[in-house]
């Protein structure tokens, strides 16, 4: 049986293949493989109140790999952040949405993002000025993302600081712009972010389960935690799951009816 | 005027309990007042500079007033991307202070030779620029800065420079130029602390030629004090631009296109400073290498002259 969660998180699905479909815009895939992240946060982990965005109490979420903007915009509308219809104008003349996050065009989006490798010296610089309060900094970053130094700069920082209201997540769906993500970066990567002092735990990004779980851990850590989460790059997509071609899929209309149908 | 800025840090961080200071591991000699005096709101967050002004800006997202400070190379070059993207895109309240811009580390290399950053500031959309000559200018600068919300470049030069005198009712605002020396012939305009080299040269023009020479310092460059400049070039026959930076970019060109806009014709104009054809890699102190690029009061008295 499906839980809510897991139905969030095909409907976040559903509607990135339709923006995608209406846009004619690709990085879909990378959206796709954020769904169930982002659905498991905005509806079971982050502290958060569509009615008070700004809240100064409320959790922060940055999503760094902005190129995963879709799924960020779905998630937010059906958090109810804004309505639904403002997503038929995302990447289209006149629309409120850019293809990466962009700060104020939308209540609900805390950064501005889009150029890799920024999102996690921001959360760091959040997270420093929240220090003793009760809300914690969630940072989304790609593993394609990992590739840039600034990342390593700020994975550095917040362990050398000992931040313990940070968690970073790292969407490790195995494939970047041109290639797979193993070609640049062969090596362990849990040994990498726990060597910059960093608590982490593998999870499977599409057990919402498994992820309310990894985040209830990573609440309770006394460091910076990281999440890594193993996804499927342009998951809920048959046809392009788990394939290079999935990052730039434009989907077509028969793609979007499919996705009604599940 | 490393010495001004930090003295009027010390007194802005006492009145305003949002400011937070963030070092890319400079300060040494420097510095140290600062962080003995607020070590919850000093940081060095180590070489990393894209990390300082990222983490700058999750800071002032956060309601924090922020300075990020490096060699003016660093703070400027390495992060620009961070400087642009998320600072200015988002119009937030951090502050990035180049030390050492120009030619203050002069033995140092290419690497540590500055005349690139007004020009990259510059074009940055909600950026304020502002290039302080001397003492008084810093330190006003330094507190107009800190009670201006958004974000703002300032580049401060190492060597102490020429002290003119508050004679007037000089107020520092961002915006704003000052006239340090009367004249009406010719208008030198300077900006940073090359302003002692503007006005060694207007003195030797005078004495030589009997012309009257008006020197204006121009420490905001973003805004810029157009009418100051245009209220004084009407009359000149010359005028000419002295700046220890790239003659692209900076003073130079703010002030080519200030001109033409409104129209000022028929003057002998000619911007001095770096000329961006190539590298200069010439080994030398700081006065070695401003010769090797014509910015020594002799060699002006000589191009000006010429040029009228």
């Amino acid at each position: 049986m499906t839980t809510k969660i897991e139905r969030i998180g095909a409907k976040i699905r559903q509607l990135v293949v339709e923006m995608s479909e209406r846009s004619h815009s690709g990085e879909t895939g990378s959206s796709l493989s954020i769904s169930d992240i982002l659905a498991v946060l905005y509806f079971k982990t982050l502290r958060i109140n569509p009615k008070k965005p700004d809240d100064p109490n409320r959790d922060r979420f940055v999503l760094s790999k902005g190129h995963g903007a879709a799924a960020l915009y779905a998630a937010l509308a059906l958090r109810g952040f804004f309505p639904l219809k403002t997503l038929l104008g995302h990447r289209m003349n006149g629309g409120a949405l850019h293809g990466h996050p962009s700060k104020g065009a939308v209540p609900g989006v805390e950064v501005s993002t889009g150029a890799l490798g920024h999102g996690l010296s921001i959360g760091v610089g959040i997270a420093y000025a929240l220090k003793g309060t009760k809300s914690k900094v969630y940072v989304l970053i790609g593993d394609g993302e990992c590739n840039e130094g600034s990342i390593w700069e700020a994975a550095l920082s917040a362990g050398a600081l000992c931040l313990p209201n940070i968690v970073a997540v790292v969407d490790d769906n195995r494939f970047q712009g041109f290639g797979a993500s193993r070609e640049n970066n062969p090596f362990d990567m849990a040994k990498q972010w726990s060597s910059f002092g960093w608590g982490v735990l593998r999870v499977d990004g599409h057990d919402a389960r498994a992820l309310e779980k990894a985040f209830a851990r990573a609440a309770k850590a006394t460091k910076p935690f990281v999440i890594i989460a193993k996804t499927v790059s342009g998951k809920g997509v048959p046809a392009v799951e788990g394939t290079l071609g999935a990052h730039y899929y434009v989907p077509d209309e028969k793609a979007v009816k499919a996705m009604k149908r599940v | 005027m490393r010495k001004d800025f930090v003295a009027q840090v010390l007194i802005e961080m006492e009145r305003d309990p949002s400011i937070v200071f963030l070092t890319g591991d400079l300060g040494f000699n420097a510095l140290e007042k600062i962080q003995e005096r607020f070590p919850d709101r000093f940081l060095n967050v180590g070489i990393a500079e894209q990390h300082m002004v990222g983490m700058a800006s999750g800071l002032a997202l956060e309601g924090k007033k922020v300075i990020a400070y490096s060699i003016a190379s660093f703070a400027t070059m390495r992060p620009y991307e961070q400087i642009r993207n998320d600072v200015c895109y988002q119009n937030l309240d951090v502050k990035i202070i180049g030390t050492g811009g120009g030619y203050n580390y002069p033995t140092h290399g290419v690497t540590h030779h500055t005349v690139e950053d007004v020009a990259i500031m510059n074009v940055l959309p909600h950026m304020k620029v502002l290039c302080p000559a001397y003492a008084w200018e810093a330190r006003e600068a330094t507190k107009a800065m800190l009670r201006h919300t958004g974000p703002v470049y300032m580049r401060l030069g190492k060597s102490p420079c020429v002290a003119y005198e508050k004679n007037r009712k000089f107020t520092f605002v961002l915006g704003k130029g000052f006239v340090v020396r009367k004249g009406s012939n010719i208008v030198l305009v300077s900006t940073g602390n090359v302003l002692d080299v503007a006005l060694e040269t207007a003195e030797l023009i005078e004495r030589k030629s009997g012309l009257s020479l008006c020197v204006l310092s121009m420490p905001s460059l973003k805004p810029f004090d157009e009418k100051l400049l245009l209220a004084h070039v009407r009359k000149a026959k010359g005028i000419f631009t002295i700046e220890e930076h790239s003659t692209t970019g900076g003073l130079g060109s703010i002030c080519a296109s200030v001109l033409i806009a409104h129209g000022i014709e028929g003057k002998k104009f000619h911007a001095f400073g770096f000329p961006p054809e190539s590298f200069l890699k010439d080994v030398g102190d700081r006065d070695y290498l401003l010769r090797r690029i014509g910015l020594e009061s002799n060699q002006l008295v000589r191009s000006i002259m010429r040029y009228l």
